[in-house]
């Protein structure tokens, strides 16, 4: 991430103008999508583009300013879809008559108690204990806490889910459920934080990558707290449905298209909101202090910052975004489902989105966003096309028509999203909207 | 005509250049010894010779042939090697097989070439199979110019052979460094060690900021007040 | 003695496979990182796409009614790891030289194989779709060699199937065969010597550029035999080594990155690891139950880990190694 200085260059390279004409561009772009796919289609892609461009500025955070590979996103995505479950979830009466919550509760103390384990044999070389028997000890609490956290979880998750089904969710406005979303990926953040940010660039994306599995794996099999692959469904809204519009009186079809545009003006409102405090941000001291450190560790370091702190506050805020966005897809689609969170979709896509957009660029990766995801979501029906014109060519030619178009075009997707990768880093490597960093004094 | 000829050489990494019109010459017989300031290009000077930076001035000929800008590995088979100064020694690979590197462009059986090395650098045989990274700094110094030699170059080039070395192998090295002359092959060096250095250079080079400041036979240099006093130091 | 036995089938033969399979992988992942200093995340599906040309030549030779003793696949494995030897030049070529030629860091080079990772699965599944099928193109049975244990009291075989046997033979012909190469041949030093040190590789005149095609011959070929074996034991599908790049890596760190004798190390290392840790140790300790006393007795299912977190494992390896000894086991390169 070199500085590029800002001179009064003309044309494409003015960064404002060259800003205008993109947006423009894609605003034309995102009408003829419109035009071709009907209003309400393409209300359902603005609105969850508008949700990947919040995670999208999430990732900005991490990587275009703090230079930290984060390739857990789709873990979070997750965190934040499964919180707001839990908060704006229809309470479960079935839950809370049972001794459910009574089994859960002892689960907890188990896990408080094994927390104070660890954390007592961790200080036990303030009695006498060091070296390697402290390692030992340590070792062998954590081992007691995790024995102690099962014998307690696993008859209760059994029993939850052989009774109630699962805990439910309290029931509270969605909103609320989506600034859970981002507390919890807050908190996890921090530990995922601790564990790996001191790690080279190359070695925390595979800690990433891991992390981001290993958080999958667990919500996927806590069937007692997220159904896990039956899925919950259906989500309810911060804004009216389209049912509870066609009640009033309105049309199934306008019913989708002023419900979803509600749910965008309210998502639009959220992004304008973290935009303005995130460019705020890196206008200011905090942000000219974050890209010195990004630009060399070494001698921010030197001259005493707290590096390993400053990546560790990135990587929490770029996370609280990360949260609050899954937390909007999964309100938005209404289910969620932890079997349809794809790395390729949820941690790659977002990866593509910023560097094609412009990396330490919020500009830029919000443009970016749009415009890989419209490109995602069109990539499927311009397959189908170009794979029925040729299914016609060869069986006119006699060789049978192509089996499965559907699943296939599917796929055109990933491919074309490699595409999109390799040919902006030969190209613009720096994206589409490259950060514009000012000469300071 | 000489072995290697820079003319008005001018280069660097990129940015500001570090050389400002260099001139050095040497023939096959001699010992060149470029000596000088820290930050003078001394180093940069075989840098751009082998090719590990950019001279966008001058020109490089070795024996009549421009080689400025050339790809290291292209140099090797032409003639010429080089020792750096730090890392120049494959610390995993034994010391045969550091040897053996450097006979890579080699076509034709060199093992009279290792002979030879090891002749020059006994200790070096009684440690052939250990890995180069467990020697101490002097017998990887060593390692690292017997590598150098196993090409049988026309022109060796040294960036600070001694060092970081106690004297004592400061006195063998300076000593190998002159029998291999004697053997035919053309030395070209840098050294922070400035009299002792001279001491047996037949052309002595006094680089400041970039460019030539004294030339003349290393005892010539030595003797001459003015080059003492501003460069010799002690 | 039946606990014994249970034991060797579930661990040590799977265990020995699963080990098989990370090594090779391993050690492309690790030559790649010593000679060109960068992470090759599409190692995995350079992995998948070996295995499906295996495919593609496998049923070709069928439809053309050759019946092999072998399995299938086993016979065009020498042809399917030329051609995706090939590929991996070819991808190089097309797609990390460019951007090694403009001094790109690592980090860029990484994001370039995400997109290539990308194109690969998004070409295979193009291709083939994206359903699971079986590599066994001519249905050829799987030979089961079972080995009668009761001469030593037990009433079960020590059961291995033909294709694992030929896996074990052919992982031990190329790890004998790779090592004699990095320390015999004028190329294998070279490539060693490279890792080592780049820079005076090329101060030594060592073709640097000879060399690194031989890296992408070696690490495309190896990564062939890995996914088709891996083909083998479970099952053919598009994502099929997506999942396992997690578990390589960690075993190519853990040995030591750049060393590929760590890297075989380390891939068995975790092979086995996640082995023990998903096993249910209850089944081999049954006999204890007659020591305990009355009303005590052993839970059903004592694993350390349930199956769903087998990667876990890898991952929890990896970051033990990378906190207490980020070298690795052979000292390799690191931060």
């Amino acid at each position: 991430m070199s500085a590029a200085s800002n001179t009064e260059a003309r044309g494409w390279n003015s960064p404002l103008r060259r800003g205008l004409i993109l947006f423009a561009a894609m605003f034309v772009m995102v009408v003829a999508v419109g035009m071709v796919q009907g209003t309400a289609s393409i209300l359902l892609i603005l609105t969850q583009a508008t949700a990947f461009a919040l995670i999208a500025l999430g990732l900005n955070i991490q990587w275009g300013y703090g230079g930290l590979f984060n390739f857990a996103i789709m873990g979070f995505l997750m965190v934040g879809g499964a919180s707001t479950v839990f908060l704006s979830y229809p309470v479960n009466m079935a839950f809370w008559q049972s001794e459910g919550p009574l089994l859960l509760g002892r689960a907890l103390a188990a896990f408080l108690i094994g927390l104070a384990l660890v954390l007592l044999a961790r200080r036990s070389h303030r009695i006498g204990i060091a070296g390697r028997w402290k390692t030992a000890l340590v070792a062998l609490a954590w081992f007691a806490a995790y024995v102690i956290y099962r014998s307690q979880i696993d008859p209760a998750a059994a029993y939850i889910e052989s009774t109630a089904g699962f805990v439910g969710g309290l029931g509270l406005h969605p909103v609320l459920g989506w600034a859970f979303g981002g507390l919890v990926s807050a908190l996890i953040a921090f530990f995922v934080g601790r564990i790996s940010l001191g790690l080279r660039t190359d070695y925390l994306a595979i800690a990433t990558i891991g992390i981001s599995e290993i958080l999958r794996a667990l919500i996927k099999n806590m069937d007692w707290l997220t159904r896990g692959t039956m899925t919950v469904s259906p989500m309810p809204w911060p804004t009216p449905l389209p049912q509870h519009l066609q009640a009033t009186g309105m049309s199934i079809p306008d019913s989708f298209v002023f419900a979803r545009l509600g749910f965008l003006v309210l998502a639009g409102l959220i992004l304008v909101g973290a935009f303005i405090i995130v460019q705020r941000a890196y206008g200011g001291p905090w942000g000219r202090m974050m890209r010195a450190i990004r630009d060399n560790h070494v001698a921010a370091a030197s001259m005493g910052k707290d590096v390993t702190g400053r990546q560790l506050e990135l990587f929490i805020l770029g996370s609280i975004l990360m949260g609050v966005g899954g937390a909007m897809l999964a309100t938005f689609t209404q289910i969620f489902d932890p079997s349809g969170y794809q790395p390729i979709n949820h941690t790659f896509m977002i990866w593509v989105m910023v560097i094609v957009g412009g990396a330490g660029n919020n500009w830029g990766v919000v443009l970016g966003a749009f415009l890989i995801y419209i490109v995602w979501v069109i990539s499927d029906p311009l397959a189908q096309l170009i794979f029925l014109n040729l299914s016609q060519l060869t069986g006119s030619l006699g060789w049978g028509a192509i089996p499965e178009i559907d699943s296939r075009a599917l796929q055109m997707r990933v491919f074309v999203l490699g595409v999109v990768i390799t040919i902006a880093l030969r190209y613009a490597p720096r994206g589409l909207l490259p950060e514009v960093v000012r000469r300071e004094g | 005509m000489p072995l290697i000829e820079l003319k008005h050489v001018v280069g660097g990494y990129g940015g500001v250049p570090i050389l400002n019109g260099v001139d050095i010459a040497i023939e096959k017989s001699d010992i060149g010894v470029i000596v000088g300031p820290n930050g003078a290009g001394k180093s940069t000077t075989l840098k751009a010779i082998f090719g590990l930076l950019k001279v966008t001035g001058g020109t490089i000929e070795f024996c009549g042939e421009n080689i400025a800008n050339s790809l290291p590995d292209k140099l090797v088979p032409k003639g010429l090697s080089f020792v750096p100064q730090e890392k120049n020694v494959f610390t995993s690979l034994s010391v045969e097989e550091n040897l053996e590197m450097g006979a890579f462009t080699r076509r034709d059986d060199y093992s009279e070439t290792m002979t030879w090395v090891y002749e020059m650098f006994p200790v070096l045989r009684e440690k052939r199979r250990q890995p180069a990274g467990e020697l101490s700094g002097g017998q990887r110094q060593m390692v690292a110019m017997g590598r150098a030699l196993m090409s049988r170059p026309r022109l060796l080039m040294l960036d600070e052979p001694s060092a970081g070395l106690s004297p004592r192998y400061v006195i063998e090295i300076f000593e190998t460094i002159v029998r291999i002359n004697q053997e035919g092959v053309g030395i070209l060096m840098v050294e922070q060690n400035a009299r002792q250095a001279l001491a047996f250079a037949t052309r002595g080079f006094v680089l400041a900021q970039g460019q030539n400041r004294f030339t003349g036979t290393g005892p010539e240099l030595i003797a001459d007040p003015e080059v003492a006093k501003s460069f010799l130091g002690g | 003695m039946d606990e014994l036995i249970f034991f060797i089938n579930r661990v040590l033969i799977s265990g020995t496979v699963l080990g098989s399979i990370y090594a090779l992988g391993a050690i492309g992942v690790t030559l790649i990182f010593g000679i060109l200093r960068f992470a090759h995340f599409a190692h995995g599906d350079m992995m998948t796409m070996g295995a499906f040309i295996a495919f593609v030549l496998a049923s070709a030779l069928a439809a053309l009614g050759v019946a092999t003793p072998l399995p299938m696949a086993f016979v065009v494995l020498p042809a399917a790891m030329i051609v995706t030897a090939l590929l991996a030049l070819g991808i190089d070529r097309g797609f990390y030289a460019p951007l090694r030629a403009r001094g790109a860091r690592p980090v860029t080079l990484l994001i370039a194989s995400i997109g290539v990772t990308l194109m690969i699965q998004g070409l295979i599944r193009l291709i083939f779709g994206s359903g699971t099928r079986s590599i066994y193109v001519a249905n050829e049975p799987k030979d089961i060699f079972r080995i009668d244990m009761g001469w030593a009291g037990g009433s079960r075989p020590i059961s291995i199937t033909e294709p694992q046997v030929l896996m074990f033979a052919v992982t031990a012909a190329l790890v004998v065969a790779l090592h004699l190469f990095l320390t015999r041949s004028r190329l294998g030093k070279a490539m060693r010597a490279m890792a080592d040190n780049a820079d005076l590789a090329q101060v030594s005149g060592i073709n640097t550029a000879l060399v690194v095609r031989v890296t992408w011959v070696i690490a495309g070929a190896l990564a062939c035999v890995a996914g088709t074996m891996l083909a083998l034991d479970v099952a053919l599908m598009p994502d099929l080594a997506f999942n396992i790049v997690l578990p390589i890596f960690a075993a190519a760190i853990v040995g030591g990155l750049g060393h590929a004798y760590g890297a075989i190390v380390g891939g068995f290392l975790i092979a086995f690891a996640e082995t023990l840790a998903v096993f249910n140790w209850t089944a081999v300790l049954r006999p204890l139950n007659a020591l305990l006393p009355e009303g005590m007795a052993l839970p059903a299912n004592l694993a350390l880990v349930p199956t769903e977190y087998k990667l876990t494992v890898a991952f929890v390896i990896l970051v033990i190694t990378l906190l207490v000894r980020p070298t690795g086991i052979f000292k390799g390169a690191s931060t």
